[in-house]
C-alpha cells in the first residue's frame, strides 16, 4: 500500500523507538535510588550499611500522639505502619505537618531509629475536600 | 473538495473562528475564575491555597496533550513527509511551552505554602522540566536551521523520541515515592477531590483549552502569511 521509503522509515523510527525506551528503562532502573525522593522506615531497616555523612530522606505517616515540643525542638515519629523510625528537628515546621499525615524529613541517620533532621516537608495526598465534608467524614 | 483546502480559504474560515473562540474563551474564562476563586469551597487541609490547583492542574493536563498532539502529528510527518502537519504542529507548540511554564511555576508557588519548599527534584517536577526544555527545543529548531527539510525532519525527531517523557510523567506518581501526589482524577474510579472542587477544575480546563486553540489559530495564520510572503502557493 505504502511506498517502500515509508516502510523504511517506519522500521527506522520504530527500531529507533525500541532501542531509547530500552534505554531509558534500564537507566531509570539502574537509577531508582536517585529517583525515588524518598524511603520509607522499612528500607532504612532493609539498608545494609548506613553512611553516616550522607543525607537520607525518609516519608511517612507521622504517628498518632508521637509528636512533642520543646522550646527549640520538635520530635516525632515516621512510620509506614510496619516500621518506625524517631525524627528530631529544630526550625520551621511545613504549614500543613499534622499528625497522621504524610511527611518527608531529610538528614542524617544516627541509627536505624533515629535521623536528624535539617529539613522537614509536608507530603499532601490526593484528597481535596470542603471542612464540612471533612466534619462529615470524621463522624461516621 | 480540494478548494476547501486552499490557504486563503483556510485563512478566512480562521479569522472568522477566531472571534467566536475569543468570545466562548471570555465567557467560560470569567465563569469559571469566579467560581475558582469565589464561589468554590476552600480545602480543609490548605485553605485557600487550594485555588492555585485550579490553574496548575489544567495548564499541566493541557501542556501534556499539545505535545501528544505534536509527537502524532509528527509521526505522520517523519513517515510521509506531510508537509501540512508542520504547520500545525508548529503552531501548537508555543501555547504548549506556556502551559508547560504556568504549571511549573504555579506548582512552585503551591509547593512553599503546603510542603514548604519551591522546588523539589521529585520524579513528576523534573519530568515535567524536561517537557519544558522539550518544548523549547522544539521550537528552536526552526529558527536554528535555515534548511526548511531538516528543520522539519529534526524537530519531528525530538517531538516523537520526547513523547516518551510523556508516560514517564504520567505514571512517574505511581511509579516511584514522589513528593508530588498521585493522580486525584482517573476515568475508572471516582474522583478524590469533592464535586463543588471539581466542577470549576473542569471549567477551567475548557477555558485553557480555548485559549490554546486561539493561540494555535493566530499563530497558523501567521505560518500561512508566511508561505505566501515566500511566494508559495502551497507547501
Amino acid at each position: 500500500m505504502y511506498g517502500k521509503k515509508v516502510k523504511l522509515r517506519l522500521l527506522f523510527l520504530s527500531l529507533i523507538l525500541v532501542v531509547l525506551i530500552l534505554t531509558i528503562y534500564l537507566v531509570l532502573k539502574s537509577l531508582e535510588d536517585n529517583v525515588v525522593y524518598f524511603i520509607s522506615p522499612t528500607e532504612i531497616k532493609e539498608l545494609g550499611e548506613i553512611e553516616y555523612n550522607k543525607k537520607y530522606r525518609v516519608g511517612g505517616m507521622v504517628k498518632k500522639n508521637s509528636i512533642s515540643m520543646s522550646s527549640d525542638q520538635i520530635s516525632f515519629t515516621i512510620t509506614d505502619f510496619k516500621n518506625e523510625i524517631d525524627v528530631k528537628f529544630s526550625g520551621i515546621m511545613p504549614n500543613l505537618f499534622s499528625e497522621e499525615k504524610g511527611v518527608v524529613a531529610e538528614g542524617m541517620l544516627k541509627d536505624k531509629n533515629f535521623l536528624e533532621a535539617s529539613k522537614i516537608l509536608a507530603k499532601h495526598d490526593e484528597n481535596y475536600m470542603p471542612p464540612e465534608v471533612r466534619e462529615a467524614l470524621k463522624e461516621k | 473538495m480540494f478548494e476547501y483546502f486552499n490557504p486563503y480559504r483556510i485563512f478566512k474560515i480562521n479569522s472568522t473562528l477566531q472571534k467566536i473562540i475569543l468570545f466562548c474563551f471570555i465567557s467560560v474564562l470569567s465563569v469559571g475564575l469566579v467560581e475558582a476563586l469565589f464561589l468554590s469551597p476552600e480545602d480543609y487541609l490548605q485553605k485557600d491555597s487550594v485555588r492555585i490547583m485550579y490553574v496548575h492542574v489544567p495548564a499541566a493536563w493541557i501542556s501534556l496533550g499539545i505535545f501528544s498532539l505534536i509527537a502524532l502529528l509528527s509521526v505522520s510527518v517523519f513517515l510521509f513527509k506531510n508537509k501540512n502537519f508542520i504547520l500545525i504542529t508548529k503552531s501548537l507548540a508555543p501555547s504548549g511551552m506556556l502551559f508547560t511554564l504556568i504549571a511549573l511555576v504555579t506548582g512552585s508557588i503551591w509547593g512553599k505554602p503546603t510542603w514548604g519548599t519551591w522546588w523539589a527534584w521529585d520524579a513528576r517536577i523534573t519530568s515535567m522540566l524536561i517537557l519544558f526544555i522539550l518544548y523549547v527545543l522544539y521550537i528552536l529548531t526552526f529558527r536554528i536551521f535555515e534548511d526548511q527539510d531538516k528543520s522539519n525532519k529534526i524537530s519531528s525527531i525530538i517531538a516523537i523520541v520526547g513523547a516518551i517523557n510523556i508516560p514517564i510523567i504520567k505514571f512517574s506518581v505511581d511509579w516511584w515515592n514522589t513528593l508530588h501526589q498521585p493522580a486525584s482524577i482517573s476515568l475508572t474510579e471516582e474522583s478524590a477531590i469533592h464535586s463543588s472542587m471539581l466542577i470549576p477544575l473542569i471549567i477551567m480546563t475548557a477555558a485553557f483549552a480555548l485559549f490554546s486553540s486561539l493561540i494555535f489559530l493566530m499563530k497558523y495564520n501567521t505560518e500561512l502569511i508566511k508561505v505566501k510572503n515566500k511566494g508559495l502557493k502551497r507547501l
